[in-house]
């Protein structure tokens, strides 16, 4: 294992974000806030307890979770674009590292940056709306774990960019709207049984749940199976990745 | 002596058929500077890049110190270091950083006295705390070496690595190159300085439409393709040679000013004495007299044109 050399890319990636930490860091707390200051505060109140939870304190798992889909995918997808784009990509290639070891790099760095964004987003939340957490740990792991998968896919995406264009339709095209419809704002068992089938196809669905089952001990689907998702499609990641870098698809000619 | 690159029946095709190597087999030789020659799309830089591992190989193989690109890739990418043709840095880090990057990308503990001894080598190390961007493009380029050489490999691969780059850091360049190799750091250089090529290199590789056309001692090289021409500077002009005179190989100005006498250096006989009494029998006066070989230019121009 070229242990450097993850810890290059990884501080290389990081000193990156340090370096642009307004839009990098401030930009998604100050906007995934406004969420919580307009649905948990003001409109929050007016709006019935779901599962005997407050609107406010119900909507924060999903919301963390849509920035943090948002975040990972995004962040991974440049990190790896970015060289790609300017081919400092080529010394990558060139160097004595597996890609095992490249994702270990580039996906840890984005995937680092989420959690954190992450946590920021749910102390600054703390402000507004009250909410508990019963199961930490759990919150944490699904936390990592998303952050991890999604940053793994956010690779993909990236290597599989041709422009900057394809970088920003697959996460608004794609992750939003499977965030949006995978239960941030509602809970699935309040939509009719045809769509609530429908919704079991959308993998977010399972990761909120999951979620928010750390939070306050309900969920939509079983946890187990939350994880079992998680983990299904994180393998599924890392075997693209792996066939990517033996073949040299789309970066190596 | 022992090779330290060995390429065997190297071909490539680049997605949408091109075929940019054909068969190619080289050895190189430890310690050797060996310049490839070629003109513009010969296929110089896709031979390169396929030993780093930036390319991939459509077919055949190639060992460095023993190990296979493919299969021994971290032993082969260790041993070696690759200065690109193409500039490619992030512009928005500094030099230090870029360098301290390369070193730990390379699996190389950090060590800052390495850094600093290459970057001194380069005359970098007052601009370390510079951002790339703020840089000039021969300072890139310089940049750009010592990415190649911060990990101390075995083997250095030079694309072009004068393009764009003054006379003075041209020969800083050089004499670095001679220092790697009394070090005992093999290099491959492209280039399309001839002179450069006939300056620096031990050996020389010929490659023209992904084709190893030839690969010779440069010495030998120069011997064996290298023609030799005699003139001798006329005191009046000549309207014809004299039958007494005239040989194979002896051709006179179209000012009839000069006497030219193509030789063969080989020979054991260039035949120069006999010419010299033979112009003096005639009564002809001369001024002057030069001999010139063909430089390595002439050779190139000449190989390149046969394979069209
Ligand atoms: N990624 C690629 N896809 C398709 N064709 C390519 C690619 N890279 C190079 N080629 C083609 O392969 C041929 C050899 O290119 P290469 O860069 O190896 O030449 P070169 O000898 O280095 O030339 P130069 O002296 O101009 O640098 C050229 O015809 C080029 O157009
Ligand atoms: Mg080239």
């Amino acid at each position: 294992m070229n242990h450097r050399a993850i810890l290059a890319i990884y501080t290389h990636e990081m000193a990156r974000t340090i370096r642009t930490w307004i839009q990098s860091v401030l930009a998604p707390v100050i906007s995934t806030s406004l969420y919580f200051i307009v649905f948990g505060a003001a409109i929050g109140t007016r709006i019935e307890e779901i599962e005997g939870i407050d609107y406010g304190a119900f909507i924060v798992p999903g919301l963390v979770m849509m920035t943090l889909l948002m975040l990972s995918v995004t962040n991974a997808a440049i990190g790896i674009y970015f060289p790609k784009f300017t081919g400092t990509i080529r010394e990558y290639l060139s160097a004595p590292v597996s890609p095992l070891e490249m994702v270990l790099g580039f996906v840890g760095a984005a995937a680092t940056k989420s959690i954190v964004i992450g946590i920021i987003i749910l102390i600054t939340a703390r402000f507004f709306v009250p909410y508990e957490v019963q199961h930490p740990v759990w919150m944490f792991a699904f936390l990592v774990l998303t952050a991890v998968t999604f940053s793994m896919f956010g690779f993909i995406l990236g290597i599989w960019a041709d422009g900057f264009e394809q970088l920003n339709l697959v996460p608004m095209l794609l992750i939003t709207p499977l965030a949006f419809l995978g239960g941030s704002f509602y809970s699935i068992s309040t939509l009719p049984p045809f769509w609530q089938t429908v919704s079991l196809f959308n993998p977010v669905v399972y990761l909120i749940s999951g979620f928010r089952w750390a939070f306050y001990g309900i969920s939509d689907v079983n946890v187990g199976v939350s994880l079992g998702a998680v983990a299904l499609f994180l393998l599924a990641c890392l075997g693209i990745i792996t066939w990517i870098f033996t073949t040299g698809w789309r970066i190596k000619p | 002596m022992a090779s330290v690159i060995s390429v065997q029946s190297l071909s490539k095709t680049y997605r949408g058929g091109f075929k940019a190597l054909d068969e190619v087999n080289l050895e190189v030789e430890e310690g050797e500077i060996l310049a490839l020659l070629g003109p513009n799309g010969a296929g110089k830089t896709t031979l390169i890049s396929i030993v780093c591992g930036t390319v991939s190989p459509t077919s055949g193989s190639v060992t460095v110190a023993g190990h296979d690109i493919i299969s021994g890739y971290r032993h082969t990418r260790s041993t070696i270091g690759l200065v690109a043709q193409e500039l490619a840095l992030d512009i928005f880090e500094t030099v230090w950083n870029t360098v301290k990057f390369s070193r730990g990308l390379f699996g190389k503990a950090p060590d800052d006295a390495v850094l600093e001894r290459v970057l001194k080598d380069l005359s970098l190390w007052d601009r370390r705390e510079s951002k790339i961007m703020a840089l000039s493009g021969g300072m890139k380029r310089r940049v750009e070496i010592a990415k190649a050489l911060v990990h101390e490999p075995r083997v250095l691969f030079l694309d072009e690595p004068t393009a764009g780059v003054d006379v003075e850091l041209r020969k800083d360049m050089w004499d670095l190159v001679r220092r790697l190799r009394d070090g005992g750091v093999t290099i491959i250089l492209t280039t399309h300085y001839i002179e450069e090529a006939e300056e620096m290199a031990d050996r020389i590789g010929v490659i023209d439409r992904g084709k190893l056309i030839l690969i010779e001692e440069k010495t030998e090289l120069l011997r064996k393709l290298g023609k030799k021409q005699l003139f001798l500077q006329l005191n009046a002009p000549l309207d014809t040679l004299p039958a007494s005179v005239g040989r194979e190989g002896l051709a006179l100005s179209e000012d009839g000013r000069t006497l030219v006498f193509d030789y063969d250096t080989k020979a054991e006989h260039t035949g120069i004495t006999r010419l010299l009494a033979d112009v003096r029998e005639a009564g002809i006066a001369f001024s002057d007299l030069e001999t010139r070989q063909s430089s390595l230019e002439d050779i190139f121009v000449g190989l390149v044109g046969d394979n069209r």
